[in-house]
């Protein structure tokens, strides 16, 4: 199979960070009051995610196990600052609309998140794509509310005002509470729709790398995703070990 | 109703009381002050009335029929129809008002579970919800033709009220707030039916009284405190909203908790606040609390010692 386009459908529909993993909440509910700044955040994220995963994939067999973490951090905090730097000199009001959130990506859980159960184990290509289908799949779902709160709550699509007559918007959707309104609308939708091509005997898959805990029915063949080391090369913990298998992340263990 | 219920062994008493007994006799109780709301404000107060009363009553009805689950003749739907169309100014865009019954039965109370589950009163959440959302109209308050201060936000601005005409209902303010006397003969009602009781209204208006005195800037002078406890939503809030079966705590230490709780937030909003209202924002905010109330005030059974081995589960 088409190991990018693969990784695309994935990021952006199947394993949506924003509506199925629910990853990346804080920039989804705070900067989505219109939707040019959903779409400004979710573009800025994916550059950083794209590039962040890459260079992660390509470093990932010199990178200790013990010390991942920090230096995934500081791979992401140089995308970050070059981001912003860029952001600051070219498109200055977008800048100044999403404010301490773009530092903040720094700290989004999608990214880290790519970085350890994705970029860590993969070949760099499928990592980029990845990062890419991710990113989209977070600039959709915020464009998506960022659309929905400006219409709801200023009567206006991308800054053009559409409202009929003296019809007042209804402001709560421009302030916080909106935010979790329209997402929750959201994310139901989409179970909605799952469980409808569930019920409906249609392809249905679960979610492999943002792991459902569910290990028995787990179709994650190649081995988890969620686990700490990559087994495609014999790891070091499973050589300290002695075992063949290489430790996974077994929730079921606890009940034997 | 799938979930099995943790059942005594007999024999069982059968109580006559029903939801939509208690719910009937809380819309008698309330009709006086929607009647005086009707004299006062004209016809279009009927008009907001059967409006909100309409969106709630069909929203209840299409999710229960949506989910096969008809709760809609237990009345609640109506009581939160007309306890909203109470909280609302009379100048209200009609859509607006149907609006804010449609949040309040889907949002706040079917999509938690409906009657029960509801984690805040669904009536004062849609008031709120409206505030936020269009405070221009939900502040606007026509009386007599001619747009007024309602008598809180004068007495906030240091001017003199007429303490009989509060008491009476003759001032600005919203559909079924204005008259003390019709909110208290109906809650004289429900207490002589037994379907509330006076401790979460006592504790509440107690405190709130005490808090006023202390911090108002006038001190213990009889009559600004009679008018700020005759002003604004106090009355209708502590023996109409705060006394919901749903969102207070069961707990009789609880209930006085709770009404403590009440007493001072509407004080420290009222009178530290930028407005001059703070009734429905304090009761919302005491309802989330109530479930951390229950667990710290829940009564240990007969026989298990007060932090002993089963005291916990």
């Amino acid at each position: 199979m088409n190991k990018a386009g693969e990784r695309l459908y994935n990021g952006i529909v199947k394993e949506n960070p924003t509506l199925v993993l629910m990853l990346g909440m804080c920039p989804t509910l705070a900067v989505t009051t219109s939707a040019v700044n959903g779409l400004g955040m979710g573009l800025t994220t994916m550059v950083v995610l794209a590039l962040s995963n890459l260079i992660i994939s390509l470093l990932r067999n010199i990178i200790p196990d013990r010390v991942r973490i920090p230096a995934f951090i500081v791979i992401i905090a140089s995308f970050v600052t070059v981001v912003q730097l860029l952001l600051e000199a070219y498109i200055p009001f977008l800048n100044k609309a999403l404010g301490v959130y773009i530092p903040l990506i720094v700290v989004n859980c999608i990214i880290l998140g790519r970085a350890e159960s994705y970029a860590y184990s993969n070949p760099a290509i499928p990592s980029l794509f990845d990062g890419i289908g991710m990113g989209l799949g977070f600039t959709l779902a915020l464009t998506v509310i960022g659309l929905f709160r400006e219409l709801l709550g200023a009567g206006e699509i991308f800054g053009y005002d559409i409202l009929p007559g003296n019809l007042e918007p209804i402001r709560i959707f421009g302030q916080a509470p909106g935010a979790f309104f329209v997402l929750a609308g959201l994310v139901a939708l989409q179970n909605y729709v799952k469980n409808g091509r569930k019920k409906a005997g249609k392809p249905y898959e679960k979610i492999g790398s943002g792991c459902s805990e569910d290990c028995m029915n787990c179709k994650d063949s190649k081995g988890c995703t969620k686990r700490f080391y990559d087994e495609s090369k014999p790891s070091k913990a499973a050589k300290k070990t002695g075992a063949g298998e290489p430790e996974v992340l077994d929730l079921d263990r606890e009940d034997k | 109703m799938s979930e099995l219920f943790k059942v005594s062994s007999n024999p069982h008493i059968r109580s006559k009381v029903a939801t939509n007994g208690l719910m009937l006799a809380v819309v008698i109780a309330l009709l006086p002050a929607a009647g005086f709301g009707i004299y006062h404000f004209g016809p279009r107060a009927l008009a907001v009335m059967m409006v909100t009363m309409g969106s709630t009553v069909l929203t209840e009805y299409f999710y229960g029929f949506y989910t096969k689950k008809l709760t809609v003749t237990d009345l609640s739907a109506v009581v939160t129809g007309l306890l909203l169309a109470l909280n609302l100014p009379v100048s209200i865009p009609l859509w607006m008002a149907a609006l804010g019954g449609v949040f309040a039965i889907l949002v706040v109370k079917m999509l938690f579970g409906g009657l029960g589950q509801n984690f805040m009163n669904p009536a004062l959440a849609a008031r709120c919800f409206l505030l936020i959302s269009f405070p221009t109209a939900m502040t606007s308050f026509d009386y007599d033709a001619f747009t007024g201060a309602t008598p809180l936000a004068a007495l906030k601005a240091g001017e003199n009220v007429n303490l009989l005409d509060m008491v009476v209902g003759r001032t600005a303010g919203t559909i079924g707030e204005t008259s003390v006397i019709a909110i208290v003969i109906g809650a004289c009602l429900l207490l002589l039916l037994g379907v509330i009781d006076l401790r979460i209204p006592a504790t509440y208006i107690v405190t709130f009284t005490i808090f006023a005195g202390l911090f108002g800037g006038h001190g213990f002078h009889p009559a600004y405190l009679a008018a700020q406890l005759s002003g604004g939503g106090l009355m209708l809030g502590a023996f109409f909203m705060a006394t919901d079966y749903v969102t207070r705590p069961i707990t009789v230490k609880g209930q006085y908790i709770f009404g403590i709780f009440l007493g001072l937030m509407t004080g420290i909003f009222r009178i530290f606040g930028p407005g001059a209202e703070g009734v429905s924002y304090a009761i919302i905010l005491g309802n989330l609390l109530v479930p951390l109330i229950e667990k710290y005030t829940m009564p240990v059974a007969f026989g298990h010692r007060k932090g002993g081995k089963h005291s916990e589960k």
